[in-house]
């Protein structure tokens, strides 16, 4: 699956999209997905919880492994995505749609990020 | 160290698997979801590629009294074309491998270790050898193994064969030819389910695999890798080696005293370790060590190896070996051994997951028996 162009990308596998009213939606990529294998349980961060960028918020499980959750980018958790705790494998069928993971009232402006291209070389692509 | 590749190694490429690293194999770990895996091998048939297995042979005059002597079973015994699971000890009765042994001739067994133990086991057999009339043989790089598991085996691998599969009962083995191409059939297995392994030489791998895939479609058979083999064998309840077995227990204390075999009749009834095994039988029925239980979660995080089993107050009782999501259960599972006291079915124990004690509860094995 290719990364789509419009959003932004951590080292870490996260994608994050541009910022609409101040809050942007962050997931995990294709590349990310498929490594974990089917994801069984997403542990996310609380509504209202104010994080930093590369800090641990949650984590996801997945038959073989447990994998750490990082945030691309610092801010406030406005909503988490009930859709994909209720259904952790939205993150193998439909990683940048569907499987979203929170929402983020950003503070600053996220740095380090990498583009589409930038993090499809990143994995080797 | 580059990774050793199976015969069928470019057809996994060009399925498109996700391989790993399994005991310096280069393996399918999964084609697609390992969760569809686990359920095709559960409702309908599966195909695995399992090479990584390692073939021995012991033949001659005396090859049934020299297993006898190598190993706890009582080998000898076997009738020609039957199989036995059983296991490898050291002399101080630790569990060197689980192993399966089908006699194959009247003189002849094969004898199949786990890829991970599979040079000690030729190893050992080597050394134990001397003094019979008995020849042990590598045959790891004589044989490719593709399995087909699943309520639908029969039905595929009865299309491609004239061999009397109904004849063929629970571990046993028949030579025969499939699709044209000569295989020791067994059935046996490690997913809980019916089905077969085919021992093949290399070089029929791929047409016997190819084979099975065109007859298997429209069952619904897909390849399937050696993720969903963990989660179907852990849901049967079967133990594997390095996380239910390891050298520093013994076949009592792993709740498996029964394939040591003090009755054998052959060499005065003397084999590796049984003194050793004689006192832990004892010990074992005296004071009951750590018990090997099932744990089921309500819960969704999933316990994995080597997290510590827990009680009410917090003090750990035992550690888990193997645990993953079970596709058929829903939820998560696992195996660990425990203090006795917390081994009686429905007793509620907890497992310390990164640090939250997530209740689960004490269930009998296996958490899954296919209807027969």
């Amino acid at each position: 699956m290719s990364n789509p162009q419009h959003l932004t990308y951590s080292k870490e596998h996260e994608w994050l999209t541009a910022v609409e009213d101040g809050v942007a939606t962050v997931g995990i990529t294709a590349f990310a997905a498929d490594a974990l294998g089917d994801v069984v349980y997403v542990d996310l961060p609380e509504v209202g919880r104010t994080i930093a960028a590369g800090e641990t918020v949650g984590e996801l499980e997945s038959t073989k492994s447990v994998s750490d959750l990082y945030t691309p980018a610092s801010g406030e958790v406005v909503e988490v995505n009930q859709a994909v705790i209720d259904d952790p494998a939205l993150v193998n069928s439909e990683p940048f749609e569907g499987g979203w993971l929170f929402k983020l009232r950003l503070e600053g402006t996220p740095e380090g990020l990498l583009s589409a291209d930038e993090y499809t070389a990143h994995t080797g692509g | 160290m580059s990774l050793r590749l199976t015969a069928l190694d470019a057809v996994h490429r060009a399925l498109g698997a996700t391989m790993t690293d399994f005991a310096g194999w280069d393996m399918p770990l999964r084609y697609g979801s390992e969760r569809e895996e686990h359920n095709a091998v559960r409702t309908k048939a599966g195909l695995f590629d399992l090479s990584h297995m390692g073939e021995i042979t012991v033949s001659g005059p005396q090859a049934g009294e020299m297993l006898d002597h190598a190993l706890v079973g009582f080998v000898s015994a076997l009738a020609e074309h039957k199989a036995r699971y059983t296991m490898i000890c050291a002399a101080d009765g630790g569990i060197l491998d689980d192993l399966i042994v089908y006699r194959t001739g009247d003189d002849e067994f094969m004898v199949v270790a786990n890829a991970s133990n599979a040079q000690l086991v030729l190893d050992e057999l080597t050394a134990r050898v001397e003094g019979f009339d008995a020849v042990v043989r590598d045959d790891r790089d004589a044989y490719a193994l593709i399995a087909v598991q699943g309520p639908d085996s029969p039905a595929i691998l009865g299309s491609l064969t004239d061999a009397d599969l109904p004849g063929l009962k629970y571990y046993t083995c028949l030579p025969a030819t499939v699709a044209g191409r000569p295989a020791l059939l067994a059935r046996t297995g490690y997913t809980g389910e019916d089905g077969f392994e085919l021992f093949v030489a290399p070089a029929d791998a791929v047409a016997l695999w190819q084979a099975l895939t065109e007859a298997g479609t429209a069952y619904g058979l897909i390849p399937c890798g050696l993720s969903c083999r963990d989660t179907l064998r852990l849901e049967a309840g079967m133990p594997l080696y390095g996380h239910e077995l390891n050298t520093s227990l013994t076949p009592f204390d792993a709740g498996l005293g029964r394939v040591v075999r003090f009755d054998k009749t052959t060499n005065e009834g003397a084999f590796v370790g049984r003194a050793a095994l004689e006192k832990a039988a004892e010990q074992a029925a005296a004071t009951p060590p750590r018990v090997l239980v099932g744990l089921v979660s309500p819960g969704r995080r999933v316990p994995r190896a080597e997290m510590n089993v827990v009680d009410a107050e917090g003090t750990v009782i035992g550690s888990i070996t193997s645990g993953a999501p079970s596709p058929t259960l829903g939820k998560p599972i696992a195996m660990a051994y425990v203090d006795a006291a917390h081994a009686t079915p429905g007793a509620q124990v907890a497992v310390d997951v990164r640090g939250t004690h997530e209740p689960v509860e004490v269930v009998a094995l296996p958490f899954y028996k296919r209807a027969r």
